[in-house]
C-alpha cells in the first residue's frame, strides 16, 4: 500500500505539469513584491514613462499607424509570434521590425535604452493578463527547437535548465530564491544591474551561471527558448515591468 | 542653470491645510561611484550628493546621498501642508551640475 503511493507521488513528480508552475512574483520577498506592485516607488516606470513618450514621437511615430499606446493591450500576452515571412519575433525584434520597415528609421539596437522603454511601455499594457502564446502551426517547431534548449544540459556544470527551475524552484541559490524561469516580469528592473533589463539579458547570466555558450541578445536559440518558455507560462500572469533582485 | 532631470514625484492633488502629506521622488541617475581597480578604466564619481526640497519658500526636507546609495534613488518623506504653490525638488551632481523639478500642491 505505502509503496504504491510512493510510486503514485513519484510519477505525480516526474511529469511536472503547468498547474505546478507559480506565478514570478510569488517567488519574490515580500518587499520586492510590494516594490513590484507599486508604481510610485518602482524604478522600472521611469523607463515606462520614457516608451511612452517615445511612442508618439516623429513624424512617423508608432502612434500615427496604431493609436494611443493603451491599444496594446493584450500585445505581449501574444508574443514571441511567427511572423507571416516564418521568423520568430519577440517583442523586441517586433519593435525593431516596424521601426526599420514601417518607419524606414534605423534600429534602436537590442538592450538599447529607447528599446528597453519602448518595450516595457508596450509590455505594461498586458500587465495582470494571462501569458497566451500561439504554439501550434507555423510556430510548433520553435517552441520544439525552444523545449530541447530548455531540456539539455548545458555548460562546464552540464546542467538543464528545469534542474534548478523546476525541481529547486523555491529552494535558495546564491542568496536568491530560484523561481519557475517564466520570464513573465521581463523586462524588469534588476537591482543587480541597476537598471531595466531585456530577458535575453537575463538568459546570458544563467548561460554564464552554467558555464555554457552566451548566445547573442536577440538569437534564434534564445528567441526559441522564450517562447518554449512563454508556452510553458501559459495563463499565468504578465508582471512587466517587473523587479529583481 | 537647474536643468531638468527625469523623476517621478508623488504626492497628493490636494490636501487639507496642517495635514501631514507623503512625498516619493524617484529620480534617474546612474549614481556613478569612482571606478579605479587594477583593469578598469578610471571613472571619476558622478553622483547626486544633494537634495533639498522646498515648500511655501521654506525648506522641508534635505538629504546629503552618498556613493553608497542606488542607482535611480527613491526618497521619500513627510512634510506640512502649509500653502498652495510647487514644492520644488533640487539635487546637485558632482562637477557642479543641479537640477530641479517642481510639482504642485494644491491646499484648500
Amino acid at each position: 500500500m505505502i509503496r504504491r503511493a510512493l510510486v503514485a507521488a513519484l510519477l505525480a513528480g516526474g511529469i511536472a505539469a503547468a498547474s505546478e508552475l507559480r506565478p514570478s512574483r510569488d517567488f519574490l520577498s515580500p518587499e520586492l513584491r510590494a516594490l513590484q506592485d507599486d508604481p510610485s516607488r518602482h524604478p522600472g516606470w521611469l523607463w515606462v514613462e520614457d516608451g511612452e513618450a517615445l511612442w508618439r514621437r516623429g513624424e512617423r511615430s508608432c502612434q500615427s499607424c496604431h493609436g494611443g499606446i493603451d491599444s496594446m493591450a493584450g500585445v505581449a500576452a501574444r508574443y514571441p509570434a511567427v511572423a507571416q515571412d516564418g521568423a520568430l519575433l519577440n517583442l523586441e525584434t517586433r519593435i525593431e521590425r516596424c521601426r526599420t520597415q514601417q518607419q524606414g528609421e534605423a534600429p534602436f539596437g537590442y538592450e538599447s535604452d529607447a528599446l528597453l522603454s519602448l518595450s516595457a511601455a508596450i509590455a505594461q499594457r498586458s500587465r495582470g493578463l494571462p501569458m497566451s502564446v500561439a504554439t501550434d502551426g507555423a510556430a510548433a517547431p520553435f517552441v520544439e527547437q525552444g523545449r530541447r534548449f530548455y531540456e539539455t544540459r548545458q555548460g562546464q556544470l552540464n546542467l538543464a535548465c528545469g534542474q534548478c527551475h523546476d525541481d529547486n524552484a523555491g529552494r535558495r541559490l546564491r542568496g536568491d530564491v530560484v523561481s519557475n524561469g517564466l520570464g513573465t516580469g521581463y523586462p524588469a528592473y534588476r537591482l543587480e544591474w541597476n537598471t531595466l533589463g531585456s530577458l535575453h539579458r537575463r538568459l546570458r547570466a544563467c548561460s554564464l551561471g552554467v558555464r555554457a555558450t552566451q548566445f547573442p541578445l536577440g538569437s534564434p536559440e534564445y528567441l526559441a527558448l522564450e517562447l518554449f518558455l512563454a508556452a510553458r507560462a501559459a495563463g499565468l500572469p504578465i508582471e512587466a515591468p517587473g523587479l529583481r533582485r | 542653470m537647474a536643468n531638468p532631470i527625469v523623476a517621478r514625484i508623488t504626492l497628493p492633488e490636494r490636501a487639507r491645510r496642517g495635514e501631514i502629506v507623503t512625498v516619493r521622488v524617484l529620480v534617474r541617475h546612474p549614481m556613478e561611484r569612482a571606478i579605479d581597480a587594477p583593469g578598469l578604466t578610471p571613472v571619476p564619481r558622478r553622483i547626486l550628493h544633494t537634495m533639498r526640497v522646498t515648500h511655501a519658500g521654506e525648506e522641508v526636507f534635505r538629504a546629503d546621498l552618498s556613493q553608497g546609495i542606488t542607482a535611480n534613488p527613491y526618497v521619500e518623506f513627510t512634510t506640512i501642508a502649509v500653502e498652495t504653490g510647487d514644492v520644488v525638488f533640487e539635487w546637485e551632481e558632482d562637477g557642479g551640475a543641479s537640477y530641479r523639478r517642481e510639482a504642485r500642491l494644491v491646499v484648500t
